[in-house]
């Protein structure tokens, strides 16, 4: 299995549950920093507004998500209301000091950058950020600068660039072989698997950290998905749900440190992160995953 | 914006439908009973329309830039730019119309409706009627709360609707300057219905052509009459 030489063990918690279970995990590079394989995004699930009935719900989103050993939760200034409503969950269930929080910057100016990075920080009400990435190579030029002086300044301790949905990936490689930075996220799952040929090993090489976005297609590839019944092999994995066969899937590929599905539903995250324990797909029924998507 | 050829009408939609409807629910239990005064107003359009009164033309403007001016700051500002960075855009968009009614129609009377023609008229009153009664009920036919309904005056697709029934019938090429931001928003909301699956998406895309009708045929063109 994959999963074996690829991920490594972290003793949880796990109050869901009456064992306690090893979270897999995977060490970022640059540090050695475990992370835990399955993380949160937050595009459109966490951007609930002022409503207090959704911030509750995304509240207990992150408090399932924690006591499932979850740890990365990844937004943006560019997803409306979330970075706040991460902001109020977090302290509503106390959990600022147990996530790792990875945010972006987005603002055309280059001299903006630190004062909406501030902001955002605000909005998380947390003492640091993580990670900070350069979302969608957005000015990528001035804000790199800017994320390494903060990282120098150790007001942030990650510095990444992202992607989604395919796009800028010759740039995305061409600052991976040329930029110091210890994150990249792009988007990946068992239908967009470009960044195998390329990405990914690029990743291993200049051991870069990697996060994947959109492993659902934003619920579409579920709903295909649902329509065929969960083959029997998927059993072998411990997987109850074609969630969990694609979130396998995706972090059983060595190269993969974290993927960030997104949710507004307490039964979503707990299935979510259920597919960070226990086995990993090999290499031959990774091949059998691509099929059945495939043919969903 | 790179790669923007990549980018699909979804790929704009920054919340999820439960998201965007429960918007209107809390919005409507906050401005609650405004939503009858809005009512009364769309009403009140009809029967200008079909009416004589004196300054009749100024009373429609005012009274339809009134909804459009509490739209920008009561819906887009304080509600939907919590959930849309791009509703600030939008309410810039809706006190320019309120702007340009009150300047062109109210103040300088320079809007002159042309009920004359029988047909345009009664196809305004249709599309007014169904903008102020018939479109709170898609909530309902949707399986949605009554709860969430979308009232004319105080919400911004039914609005629309309407106001381009209205200025659908104004005569010269002053419509069109009038109808350029009411035009723009129908087709903003039927996007996003579109991308969220909602078949309201339908709805608004065919008022909104049925309310055109009148502009696109030529209603009277040429010099406005004499300021009433």
């Amino acid at each position: 299995m994959l999963g074996a030489a690829g991920a490594y063990a972290l003793l949880c918690p796990a109050t869901a549950h009456a064992q306690p279970r090893t979270i897999l995990s995977r060490p970022i590079p640059s540090t050695g920093e475990l992370m835990p394989v399955v993380g949160l995004g937050t595009w459109i699930t966490f951007n609930v507004g002022d409503d207090p009935v959704a911030r509750a719900a995304c509240a207990d989103v992150m408090r399932n998500f924690v006591a499932a050993g979850g740890r990365m939760i990844d937004s943006s200034p560019m997803y409306g209301s979330s970075q706040d409503v991460i902001g109020h969950g977090l302290r509503q269930a106390a959990l600022t000091e147990r996530i790792f929080s990875a945010d972006k910057v987005w603002i055309s100016s280059g001299a903006q950058g630190r004062e909406q990075i501030e902001r955002s920080r605000g909005k998380w009400q947390v003492r640091r950020f993580d990670l900070v990435q350069v979302h969608n190579l957005l000015n990528w030029q001035e804000h790199l600068p800017t994320l390494f002086a903060l990282k120098a300044e150790g007001r942030i301790r990650y510095t990444g660039i992202s992607t989604s949905e395919g796009r800028r990936h010759r740039d995305i490689e061409q600052l991976m072989r040329s930029q110091p930075i210890d994150f990249v996220q792009i988007t990946y799952n068992p239908l967009d698997r470009e960044v195998e040929a390329r990405i990914l090993p690029l990743a291993q090489e200049r051991g870069i950290a990697v996060i994947v976005n959109r492993p659902f297609r934003e619920g579409a590839l579920l709903r295909d998905l649902a329509r065929q019944p969960l083959p029997p092999w998927a059993a072998e994995l411990g997987c109850t749900s074609w969630a969990q066969v694609v979130l396998k899937f995706i972090v059983a590929h060595p190269a993969v440190t974290c993927a960030i599905p997104a949710t507004s539903r307490v039964a979503h995250v707990r299935e979510n992160m259920d597919a960070a324990y226990g086995r990993l797909p090999d290499a031959a029924l990774r091949q059998r995953i691509i099929a059945a998507v495939e043919r969903a | 914006m790179s790669e923007w050829w990549t980018y699909t009408l979804a790929d704009f939609l920054m919340f999820s439908p439960r998201t965007y409807w429960r918007l209107f629910e809390l919005y409507n239990v906050a401005i609650w009973p405004a939503q009858l005064v809005g009512v009364a107003f769309g009403l009140a359009l009809v029967a200008l329309i079909h009416g004589n009164r004196a300054h009749r033309d100024r009373i429609i403007a005012g009274l339809i830039a009134a909804c459009w001016l509490w739209i920008a700051w009561a819906f887009h500002t304080q509600r939907y730019a919590q959930i849309n960075w791009a509703a600030t855009w939008f309410a810039a968009a809706f006190a320019l119309q309120a702007a340009l009614l009150v300047t062109l129609g109210v103040l300088a009377g320079r809007i002159v409706l042309d009920t004359v023609n029988v047909r345009a008229r009664r196809i305004a009153s249709v599309v007014i009627i169904l903008a102020v009664l018939g479109y709170p009920l898609l909530a309902p036919l949707a399986g949605r709360p009554w709860s969430t309904a979308e009232v004319f005056g105080v919400a911004p697709d039914p609005t629309a609707i309407a106001t381009v029934a209205v200025m659908a019938l104004v005569r010269g090429r002053l419509r069109w300057l009038l109808l350029a931001v009411p035009l723009s928003w129908c087709a903003i909301a039927a996007a996003t219905l579109w991308v969220m699956d909602a078949p309201q998406a339908m709805v608004v895309a065919a008022a909104t052509l049925l309310a055109l009708w009148p502009a696109a045929r030529g209603v009277r063109g040429g010099t406005p009459a004499a300021p009433r």
